[in-house]
């Protein structure tokens, strides 16, 4: 099943501590999963394990994105379940490092 | 989507971490969350539309701050200096509010109804909740605002500018690294809590994990001290907060080494060529960052960085030398210098700044959005981009002066004014002219004990510029109208030489 991913949504893990922020996404539906199973909303429960092929610490604060950087999420709270689309794994997005301005 | 994420993830990964001091209070950033639930249900419970705050920074200011997210309110922080009735018309506007208020405001607000006090010393004394107390669910709504502020109102009645938390949060993610502080680095915070940089050093200091060292009031003195006794490593402040420290330490001949200060950024207003270069020369291993933003695109959108800095002081070129002038290149955001015509502008063409991006909201209560169809916000300050992207600013589109069909920036006859040893500050303004429509005035401030003919300015300005950048009236003050940031009143300065011109 997929879900559209709308700019400031947030999703949970079901199998693992993970939750995100999407910060941007494509129009249309997305097969978006951690720990290999399909995330669920931020006051959904979730059950079981995650799948040992998508484990793989998703850190707090981290950035990830699809190949073509179409797709950011922003981690809100780290887990051991990795994220993907379908079985794609995103990956971590360089930090562009700024001067702080305030 | 909503701005308190930011508060949870500080607590999630770093919450042993200080988050803020002030005077005797200190918070971690576990202990500012629980603070601000606490505070989030306090103002539920209340039943008002707004979360204000009449304060100076004190930690009641990032509990309002989040507490008003956690509960899904508009944040409105109100600017202590205003006189009793332009405060109180602002509150009436956003009632029914409840008002967290420093102890020693609460004889500005007039008693109303639908205005609830709540004192800054209650609020940080508000109980535990119960242990079985839901967790706070935030509306996740990214269009709810976030913040509201009132404009200053230099032109008329103070407009409501809001910010939502698709645009606060937009600015946090795109230009601060979660968790990027050191784990002993600490930010001193003096801009005012009403102040679109108060809000913004909240956000980006606690999304990047970092101390806030809150000062009240700003004074050079306090300012070292607190750099000194709370290893400051960061510092923002505006423009006349730096040359402040600058002459203190120049007059008192005093110490400037501060070991643990590691970055100035700056910003709010022009900034002196005088004064960065001499901060430069007294804080030589400090990285140097101009800030340029507005209330209305969540503050920064320009921004110079320390290497610019050093390259630009260091540099025989005058195109790279004069970059220490500039605000920078875009940060987050797109910027466009468009004619009076809409027409887009190419590189060292002056004409109207305009910036697009998530994090600019441009749009006030009432009045609505000020975006056009392409998403772009006329800011209303005029400038240039240089051909590397180097945006210069020549001021507010309503301070350039018209002579005889001729645009004329003040800021480029100021700074050569500047450039006398005795002149201290400078604001140059339009006045009434017969046969030029407009011309060049400029009001000085001379140096203690210094003297010099107007002649010797005009002659100065006539050298380095063109001969209708000569000031036609100039007129020695002690001091030019400044507002609490930092911005020169240059409407005050204008009506004072429209009176001698007519008289």
């Amino acid at each position: 099943m997929a879900t559209a991913l709308k700019p400031g949504a947030r999703f949970k893990s079901a199998v693992c501590e993970t939750q995100v922020m999407v910060v941007k996404a494509p129009a249309g539906e997305h097969d978006l999963r951690c720990g290999g199973a399909e995330m669920i909303a931020p006051t959904a429960t979730g059950a079981g394990e995650p799948d040992p092929a998508f484990v793989g610490e998703t850190l707090i604060g981290k950035r990830y994105v699809n190949a073509d950087e179409s797709l950011e999420l922003l981690c809100t709270k780290g887990g051991k379940g990795s994220l993907s689309l379908g079985s794609t794994p995103l990956e971590v997005k360089q930090a562009k490092q700024l001067p702080s301005s305030d | 989507m909503n701005i308190s994420t930011i508060l949870d993830m500080a607590a999630e990964a770093f919450g042993d971490r200080t988050a803020v001091v002030s005077g005797e209070f200190a918070y971690t950033y576990a202990e500012l969350r629980e603070a601000a639930c606490r505070a989030a249900a306090r103002f539920r419970a209340s039943g008002a539309q707004y979360v204000g705050l009449l304060d100076v920074n004190s930690p009641a200011a990032p509990i309002s701050i989040f507490g008003a997210a956690y509960a899904g309110l508009p944040y409105v922080p109100l600017n202590y200096r205003l006189t009793r009735p332009e405060l109180n018309e602002l509150i009436e506007r956003v009632a029914p509010v409840v008002l967290v208020v420093g102890d020693e405001f609460v004889s500005l607000v007039e008693p109303r109804e639908g205005v609830e006090l709540l004192l800054r010393s209650e609020l940080l004394a508000l109980p535990p909740l119960a242990a079985d107390a839901e967790p706070p669910q935030p509306d996740e709504d990214p269009r709810a605002v976030a913040v509201q502020l009132f404009t200053s109102g230099t032109t008329g009645k103070p407009k409501a500018a809001i910010l939502r938390h698709e645009n606060l949060m937009s600015y946090i993610v795109g230009t601060v690294e979660f968790g990027a502080a050191e784990e002993n680095d600490a930010i001193v915070v003096t801009v005012p809590p009403y102040h679109v940089a108060g809000i913004s050093a909240v956000l980006s200091s606690t999304y990047a994990c970092r101390r806030m060292v809150q000062l009240e009031n700003f004074e050079a003195r306090a300012w070292l001290e607190a750099c000194r006794a709370h290893e400051v490593s960061n510092a923002f402040l505006v423009p006349t907060m730096l040359q402040r420290v600058v002459d203190h330490l120049l007059e008192e001949d005093a110490d400037a080494a501060l070991p643990a200060l590691r970055a100035i950024a700056y910003g709010g207003g022009k900034m002196p060529l005088s004064t960065i270069e001499q901060a430069m020369r007294l804080f030589p291993g400090v990285d140097f960052t101009n800030a340029y933003g507005l209330t209305e695109t969540s503050s920064t959108i320009a921004v110079l960085g320390p290497d610019d800095h050093r390259a630009a002081a260091a540099s025989d070129d005058p195109r790279v030398r004069r970059r220490l002038a500039s605000v920078g290149r875009p940060a987050a955001v797109e910027i466009q210098i468009r004619d009076e015509d809409g027409r887009v502008l190419g590189p060292e063409e002056a004409g109207l700044v305009f910036v697009r991006g998530p994090q600019v909201s441009g749009e006030y209560l009432s009045l609505g959005s000020q975006l056009d169809a392409e998403g772009w916000f006329p800011t209303k300050d005029r400038g240039y981009l240089d051909d590397e992207g180097y945006l210069f600013l020549e001021g507010r589109a309503d301070d350039v002066i018209v002579r005889g069909g001729e645009n004329i920036s003040p800021g480029e006859i100021e700074d050569v004014l500047l450039s006398h040893p005795a002149v201290a500050d400078v604001a140059c303004v339009a006045m009434p002219d017969e046969q030029w429509g407009e011309a060049v005035a400029a009001a000085v401030v001379l140096k203690d004990g210094a003297r010099v003919e107007p002649e010797e300015l005009q002659a100065l300005v006539r050298s380095q510029l063109r001969s209708s950048r000569v000031p036609q009236a100039i007129v020695f003050k002690d001091a030019l109208p400044y507002n609490e940031t930092g911005k020169v009143l240059r409407r005050l300065i204008r009506q004072e030489f429209a009176e001698r011109a007519a008289a």
